[in-house]
C-alpha cells in the first residue's frame, strides 16, 4: 500500500533522519513528541506535530496506546518506529498492523523469533550461520547448565534471553561461579525483561564486533556489506567504521553471505542488521544476534555504498520490491561514524543536558553529521544522551582517519559536555590506526588514558 | 524546629524507590540522617542517589514518585 503520511514515534537525531527521508521520497510526515520535546529539531521540520505525553519516555515514547491514537487523529497510514523505544516490540508492531496501518520494518512475528536471542541462534544454526559455542536454546536448571559448561569451557557467558543491548550479560570464570550466579542472573532478567530465560555461550576474550546490513523484501535479501563496531564502552558502540578494516576479501565474502542466507531463511522484510563476533586470533566468525530495525550506525553503509537504507526500508514497507540485486551493491572508500553524546568524558561520562548556546559544524567533501541540535536548543535530560553522529568518508581508512580528525577539531558545542574529546583523542591514537583493538579495548584505554581526555 | 528543603541537585525523573517492586526510601515520618539515599534522579538514563545533607523527619514530599523535575526544583521537606 501506497504511504501518503507517515508518523515518526521516534526522538532526536533519528526522527530527523526519517522526516529527511520520507520528505525525499514525497510523504508528508507527522511528528511524535512528548512535552518536552515540542521545540526538537525534527518537531520543527515535521509537517504536523502531535503530542503523544508527558517527558517520561515510558508515558510516551513507549505508550502505544498514545502513539496509535496520533496515528489516528493525524490521518497517518504508516508508523516508523526508528530504533530503540518500540523498534522491536513485536506488540507494538501488531497493534500498529490491526489498527490498519503499515509498520516501516519487519512483520511482527519476525521481531518476535528474531529478538528472542535463543530462538535467533537456533535459526541461525540450522540455516548453517556459525553461533559462539553455547546453549542450543535456553537453559532450564543449574545441573543442565554445569552439562553444558563443561562442554563450552569457561570463561562463558550467561546471557538472558529477553536481553539485549548489552542488558542482562554475565562473564563466569568458573563452575562454582556458574552454580551461584545461575538462579540471580535468571531472577535479574525475569525483573529486567518479564522472561527469567538464559542461555549460555563461550567469552571470546579479544573478539571484534562485525555487524552486517541486509534488506529484504520478504523474499528476496541482499546484502550491504559489514561494519566493524568494536570500540564500545560498557557495550555501547563509541566509534563504528564501513568496511571492517580486520577482514580479508575471502572471509568478507563468506560473513556478508551468511547474513543474506539467514536473512532469507526467515523471510525477511525491511532494513536489518546481523551483528557478529569475529576472533581474530581463529579467523573464525560467529552470529550473535539480529537486530531488526534501522541501526544508529547505518550512515557509515550509506557512505561507502551509496544507498539510502531509510528511504529503502519506507519503500519497502509500502510494498515495492527490492529495487537493487546484489550485484547492484557497490562498496567505495571507507567510513567512520562518532557518536557524539552529552556525556563529560573528563568527569567519567557524567551526563550533561542543558542548553547548547554556540554550534559550529565542520563541512566538506564526505563529511555528514546526523544530528537533533540546533544553536540554542536545550538538550533534555530524561533520554539518552546521542546528540548526533559525525561521520566521515574517505578513498582509504587512512584518509577517512584523517578526514575525522580534522573534522572534530573543526566541531564546537558550547553549552554543555560532549564526547568530542574522547572521539580527538581516538583519531589519533597509535592502536586505533593500526586496528589494533577488540570490543574490551575502549574501557582498558579509558583506564590508562584519564589525562589525556582531562587536558583535552 | 525548621522546615528544611531538600531540592533537586540535577534536572531528570524523580524516584522515591530503588526499583519498582520495592518500597520507598522513605516515608513521610521517617527519620532522615546526614547521608540517607532519599531517592535517584534518572538523568539520560544515569540514575543519581539523592542524599540527604540535613537530619531529621519526613514531613511531605513535594515531588512526586516518577516526576519529571528541573534541577533545584523542591523534593520533599524535613523537619530538624
Amino acid at each position: 500500500m501506497p504511504i501518503g503520511k507517515l508518523l515518526i514515534a521516534n526522538r532526536g537525531e533519528i526522527a530527523v533522519r526519517i522526516n529527511r527521508a520520507a520528505k525525499a521520497l514525497g510523504i508528508a510526515t507527522v511528528q511524535a513528541v512528548s512535552k518536552a520535546d515540542q521545540s526538537m529539531l525534527a518537531a520543527t521540520l515535521a509537517d504536523e506535530v502531535v503530542e503523544i505525553g508527558p517527558p517520561q519516555a515510558s508515558k510516551s515514547y513507549l505508550n502505544k496506546d498514545a502513539i496509535l491514537a496520533a496515528a489516528k487523529q493525524s490521518g497517518a497510514d504508516a508508523v516508523h518506529p526508528g530504533y530503540g523505544f518500540l523498534a522491536e516490540n513485536a506488540d507494538f508492531a501488531e497493534a500498529v498492523e490491526r489498527a490498519g496501518l503499515t509498520f516501516v520494518g519487519p512483520r511482527p512475528e519476525t521481531i518476535r523469533r528474531m529478538g528472542d536471542k535463543a530462538r535467533a541462534r537456533a535459526i541461525a544454526a540450522a540455516s548453517g550461520v556459525p553461533t559462539v559455542p553455547g546453549s542450543e536454546g535456553r537453559v532450564t536448571g543449574i545441573a543442565e547448565a554445569r552439562d553444558l559448561a563443561r562442554d563450552i569451557g569457561f570463561p562463558l557467558m550467561i546471557k538472558a534471553a529477553a536481553g539485549g543491548g548489552g542488558r542482562g550479560i554475565r562473564v563466569i570464570d568458573s563452575e562454582r561461579e556458574l552454580e551461584q550466579l545461575i538462579p540471580q542472573a535468571s531472577a535479574e532478567a525475569l525483573a529486567a525483561f518479564g522472561d527469567g530465560g538464559l542461555y549460555l555461550e563461550r567469552f571470546i576474550a579479544r573478539a571484534r564486533h562485525v555487524e552486517v546490513q541486509i534488506l529484504g523484501d520478504g523474499a528476496a535479501v541482499i546484502h550491504l556489506f559489514e561494519r566493524e563496531c568494536s570500540l564500545q564502552r560498557r557495550r555501547q558502540k563509541v566509534w563504528e567504521e564501513a568496511p571492517a578494516g580486520v577482514l580479508d576479501e575471502a572471509t568478507r565474502a563468506r560473513l556478508c553471505a551468511s547474513a543474506a542466507d539467514l536473512a532469507r531463511a526467515t523471510f525477511y522484510r525491511g532494513a536489518g542488521t546481523l551483528e557478529y563476533l569475529y576472533d581474530e586470533s581463529s579467523g573464525e566468525f560467529f552470529f550473535i544476534e539480529m537486530n531488526t530495525r534501522i541501526q544508529v550506525e547505518h550512515p557509515v553503509t550509506e557512505m561507502i555504498t551509496g544507498i539510502d537504507l531509510v528511504q529503502e526500508m519506507i519503500r519497502i514497507a509500502a510494498g515495492e520490491p527490492l529495487r537493487l540485486r546484489q550485484s547492484d551493491v557497490r562498496r567505495r572508500g571507507h567510513a567512520i561514524e562518532c557518536r557524539i553524546c552529552a556525556e563529560d568524558p573528563a568527569r567519567g561520562f557524567a551526563p550533561s543536558p542543558g542548553q547548547v548556546t554556540q554550534l559550529s559544524l565542520p563541512e566538506g567533501d564526505g563529511i555528514r553529521f546526523d544530528t537533533m541540535l540546533y544553536q540554542g536548543y536545550v538538550v533534555p535530560p530524561f533520554y539518552d544522551s546521542l546528540l548526533g553522529k559525525l561521520i566521515v568518508w574517505g578513498e582509504t581508512r587512512a584518509a577517512a582517519l584523517r578526514g575525522i580528525e580534522q573534522a572534530l577539531a573543526a566541531m564546537r558545542v558550547d553549552g554543555i559536555h560532549t564526547t568530542i574529546p574522547l572521539h580527538r583523542a581516538l583519531a589519533v591514537d597509535a592502536d586505533v590506526a593500526a586496528l589494533r583493538f577488540h570490543t574490551r579495548w575502549l574501557e582498558t584505554w579509558l583506564a590508562s588514558n584519564p589525562f589525556a581526555l582531562a587536558a583535552s | 524546629m525548621a522546615l528544611k528543603t531538600i531540592h533537586a541537585p540535577l534536572p531528570g525523573v524523580f524516584y522515591r524507590r530503588p526499583a519498582p517492586d520495592q518500597p520507598p526510601y522513605k516515608q513521610e515520618g521517617d527519620a532522615v540522617a546526614v547521608g540517607d539515599t532519599i531517592g535517584l534522579i534518572e538523568v539520560m538514563k544515569t540514575f543519581t542517589p539523592v542524599i540527604a545533607e540535613a537530619a531529621g523527619r519526613v514531613v511531605k514530599f513535594v515531588a512526586e514518585n516518577e516526576e519529571a523535575i528541573m534541577a533545584g526544583q523542591p523534593l520533599l521537606e524535613i523537619d530538624g
